[in-house]
């Protein structure tokens, strides 16, 4: 028996719909660098998918937690190798090296120079923007326990959250994009 | 449209997003949009020669018309209708 014309639209509707539900208009990246230029490439991305209405959710592991830091707040109880961890890598994203061309912070000093004279977004501008269009940012509970890291010493940003690799790969699976940084 | 109907457009709406890089001039595109009614044109300024290619794109996304760009000395003047 052939199908009707109304049920091949019934099963093509069900299939859109499911499609649909499947990948939706969202961002889904992985940062896991700590490198200034890798974080700005990182934010740029995020910042021009939100304005272009897509729902952006980074996911900030291992070295790029140390982007997230306020150097202004302080913690308490640490264990040695926590503290050492803390003292050696950058205190927030103002601190980062460029993963190229850094030459003890000369290379870094310079990008900085011709990006303010180009009027090119500095990363803590970038956040900041990123924090006002909705960025949902995630950051690994894993990778915060490896380098001792405390919540109260990460920055105050409107949608701040921590999860494991499960949130991510769930909100990735539903996601149109998925980058690694 | 031909260089001499986008200048006689009227615009209801102009935004200078000169003095920013990518994503700059998007995202003052973006906050700009909800302040025009629909079938008003925009016209966006900008320096940045990758948002004379992102503006036709995001228009695609966000069901705006596209209508063209004009070069202009130093910068770019692109126009669109929502």
């Amino acid at each position: 028996m052939s199908e009707t014309v109304e049920q091949r639209i019934d099963a093509l509707e069900k299939k859109v719909k499911q499609l649909q539900s499947q990948r939706k208009d969202r961002l889904s990246m992985v940062i896991f660098s700590n490198d200034m230029d890798k974080i700005l490439a990182a934010m740029v991305i995020a910042v021009g998918a939100a304005a272009m209405d897509t729902e952006v959710k980074l996911f900030f592991t291992f070295w790029a937690i140390s982007a997230l830091r306020d150097k202004n707040k302080k913690t308490k109880g640490k264990d040695m190798k926590s503290k050492m961890f803390g003292a050696m890598l950058p205190h927030g994203i103002d601190q980062l090296k460029l993963s190229k061309m850094n030459m003890e912070g000369m290379g870094k000093d310079m990008i900085k120079g011709i990006m303010k004279k180009k009027n090119i977004a500095s990363p803590r501008e970038m956040l900041t923007t990123a924090g006002e269009l909705g960025v949902q940012i995630d950051i690994c509970e894993m990778s915060m326990d490896l380098m001792g890291f405390k919540k109260e010493e990460m920055i105050d940003y409107p949608n701040l959250g921590y999860c494991g690799v499960a949130t991510f790969l769930a909100d990735a699976g539903e996601s149109s994009v998925q980058l690694f940084i | 449209m031909t260089t001499e109907e986008l200048k006689a457009l009227t615009v209801n709406k102009s935004v200078d997003a000169r003095g920013t890089s990518c994503p700059g001039p998007l995202l003052a595109a973006k906050k700009a949009i909800g302040q025009i009614e629909e079938g008003q044109v925009m016209e966006v300024l900008s320096a940045d020669e990758g948002t004379r290619r992102d503006i036709p794109k995001w228009c695609t996304k966000k069901g705006y018309e596209y209508l063209g760009t004009l070069e202009e000395a130093g910068y770019y003047k692109i126009f669109l209708k929502k």
